[in-house]
């Protein structure tokens, strides 16, 4: 039983309440419901992980803006082709401190989300991150970024304006700049069109939110030519935040309340905003050089591979290996 | 024997397995590498059957069309490179299986064996026409010239090896992307080499990124395209999204010559189209344009 069958459960169990009378078989139930909460909803597959990053219901990127800063102000356009609506960018502040925030935003509905190109990024979305990037880094401002994204889109139109090009000019302008960046993976991060917009000094990441090189669809085709596989992929592919914790990609894991952020947002929010303002706290201590020197100095440890050297010749192949597999 | 004496015989035990290593590569030398699997291959343009050996004699060009076949790493640097004057850096790296993938370690050794490299990419010191520079090839017949974490690991080092030696970087792309073998860490290595990059950059530093077929992925979407001159060769396949992922998404046939080098050209994302012929003359005169070398 996966989570959506086990989510469905639940709604039924909760319906049942409204039908029953005595009260005190609603307390048993209740009992029940809440016993089937803690246990059954909290025993989760990187493949359950998955379906909630990218559940309808999940809180998108503009539900979290409006939360962290409510008078926020949309700055749009990358100025050199259109606005890209999979992307939204804009100035506002939390907590009183004015933060540059870049999203991608999936749409809430069907028509929305058409519109928003299924949060799949054109070359003119990152061109407009990049744009406004700098903007913060000419007035000081700290960055933060919400990754909400199945991949950058491949398309003729993307391909013609340099999807590739737009991915990498970001990723060599955000190593330059010397204002803290904060990531927060809210749902999908798929692949480098997430990474796009993630090149960050801290990046957090929700329980539920998944981070990866491809999509395990596409794992599973590639690698094994069979598309059903693909939660035997997401469990292979190690994509969920604890797993990318371990492997020291993220630096903060952002809890959820059993079955996904959807069943409490608020609560979500709430503690979104604390680990942010927590992170920018200590960020803020650092100067300019200071930022940019953590944010290439963790980027240049990033990989996993050994070399030869004097002490492990002939000794021991891979110890930083064993230590991994013994985990 | 104590710890000094022990440590002296490691150090010697390790400097002669280095040089097994590199004896075994052809740099240096003129010969070719041989061709594994068959002795025929069709060329893609003009559907002719044509022969590897003449094939590699005549620099992995068609002699009917002139189509531009995959070269090989190490015929790459003997093809560019003044003889005698490669150095390779950066050996002794291993690929490691980080999400334990079953086959993955299996695959690899087949791969060394039969490309006589280490992994998907080598670098080194050259010079070219006399021109000292830092060269690094990546070769599309190691798992698609895929980058990994010892790729990504090597092409960083390529980039800080120049900045302390205070010379011009060319890389020669070729590769399907980022290694999903790897996870994540494949993923990472593409803010790890662009980070490296934009440091030789600020150091007032040339790089020259050639594009090779294929050049896709998540190599095209970091360094490939951070070049402060970005050339290509005739009709390589250049682009963030592979053909079949863009046919099946639109749902459409894709025009012909798509993501082609010409198209890129047109489009505005690369510099200049240079036939293998005259790859060596271009990069020479690059290279005299920026800094005094003689
Ligand atoms: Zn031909």
């Amino acid at each position: 039983m996966n989570i959506l069958e086990k989510e469905k459960k639940l709604i039924a169990l909760e319906k049942q309440i409204d039908s029953l009378g005595n009260a005190n078989s609603v307390k048993k139930l209740k009992a029940e419901i809440d016993n089937f909460k803690q246990n059954e909803m909290t025993k989760l597959s990187a493949w359950d992980r998955v379906l909630l990053a990218r559940h309808q219901a999940r809180p998108k990127a503009k539900e979290f803006i409006n939360y962290l800063s409510p008078n926020f102000i949309e700055l749009h356009g990358d100025r050199l082709y259109r606005d890209d609506p999979s992307i939204i960018g804009g100035i506002g502040t939390i907590d009183g401190n004015v933060f540059t925030i870049i999203a991608q935003q999936k749409g809430a509905t069907t028509e929305d989300n058409i519109k928003r190109n299924f949060a799949m990024p054109h070359p003119e979305g990152y061109r407009k991150a990049l744009r406004l990037m700098q903007q913060a880094e000419k007035f000081k401002r700290p960055i933060l970024t919400l990754i909400d994204t199945p991949g950058a889109y491949p398309g003729i139109g993307a391909e013609e304006r340099g999807q590739g090009q737009a991915i990498a000019q970001n990723l060599m302008e955000m190593s330059k700049l010397t204002v803290p960046i904060i990531t927060v993976i809210i749902g999908e991060g798929g692949s480098g069109g997430a990474l796009a917009i993630g090149f960050a000094n801290k990046m957090l990441m929700l329980e539920n939110a998944i981070f990866s090189i491809l999509s395990p669809e596409g794992y599973a085709s590639i690698l094994w030519k069979d598309v059903t596989k693909a939660p035997q992929a997401a469990e292979a592919m190690k994509l969920t935040a604890y797993d990318l914790k371990d492997f020291q990609i993220i630096d903060e894991i952002i809890k959820e309340p059993p079955g996904g952020a959807h069943f409490d947002k608020e609560k979500v929010f709430i503690d979104t905003k604390v680990a942010i303002l927590d992170t920018y706290n200590k960020l803020k201590k650092l100067t300019g050089i200071e930022l940019y020197y953590q944010r290439n100095t963790k980027t240049r440890n990033y990989g996993f591979l050994q070399r030869f050297n004097y002490d492990n010749l002939g000794g021991i192949k891979n110890d930083i290996h064993k230590d991994f597999r013994d985990r | 024997m104590n710890d000094i004496g022990k440590s002296i015989t490691k150090r010697k035990q390790l400097k002669q397995k280095l040089k097994i290593f590199q004896e075994e590569r052809p740099f240096n030398k003129a010969q070719k590498m041989d061709v594994p699997k068959g002795l025929y291959e069709k060329c893609p343009t003009c559907e002719r059957t044509v022969n590897k050996k003449t094939n590699i004699i005549n620099d992995y060009i068609c002699t009917h069309c002139g189509n531009h076949f995959r070269m090989r790493a190490i015929d790459r640097i003997n093809y560019i490179v003044d003889s005698e004057t490669f150095i390779e850096k950066g050996i002794g790296y291993i690929t490691l299986n980080p999400l334990f993938q079953n086959g993955y370690e299996e695959k690899i050794q087949e791969y060394k064996k039969n490309t006589h490299l280490d992994e998907a990419y080598i670098y080194g010191y050259g010079k070219i026409n006399n021109k000292p520079c830092v060269i690094g090839v990546m070769d599309s017949y190691f798992l698609m010239g895929s980058m990994g974490s010892v790729v990504g690991e090597k092409v960083t080092k390529t980039f800080e090896y120049a900045i302390y030696k205070r010379l011009p970087v060319i890389i020669f792309c070729a590769s399907g992307g980022a290694r999903m073998q790897e996870g994540i860490f494949s993923l990472m290595q593409m803010a790890k080499t662009s980070a490296a990059v934009a440091r030789h950059s600020k150091m007032g530093l040339l790089y020259i990124s050639v594009l090779t077929h294929p050049t896709t992925g998540g190599v095209n979407a970091s360094f490939a395209s951070l070049g402060d001159i970005i050339l290509a060769e005739p009709n390589a396949l250049i682009g963030f999204a592979g053909p079949r992922v863009i046919e099946q998404t639109i749902k459409q046939k894709l025009p012909e010559g798509f993501q082609r080098s010409e198209f890129l050209l047109e489009k505005g994302f690369i510099d200049q189209v240079v036939h293998r012929k005259d790859l060596k003359t271009v990069l020479a005169k690059l290279l005299a344009f920026h800094g005094g070398y003689n």
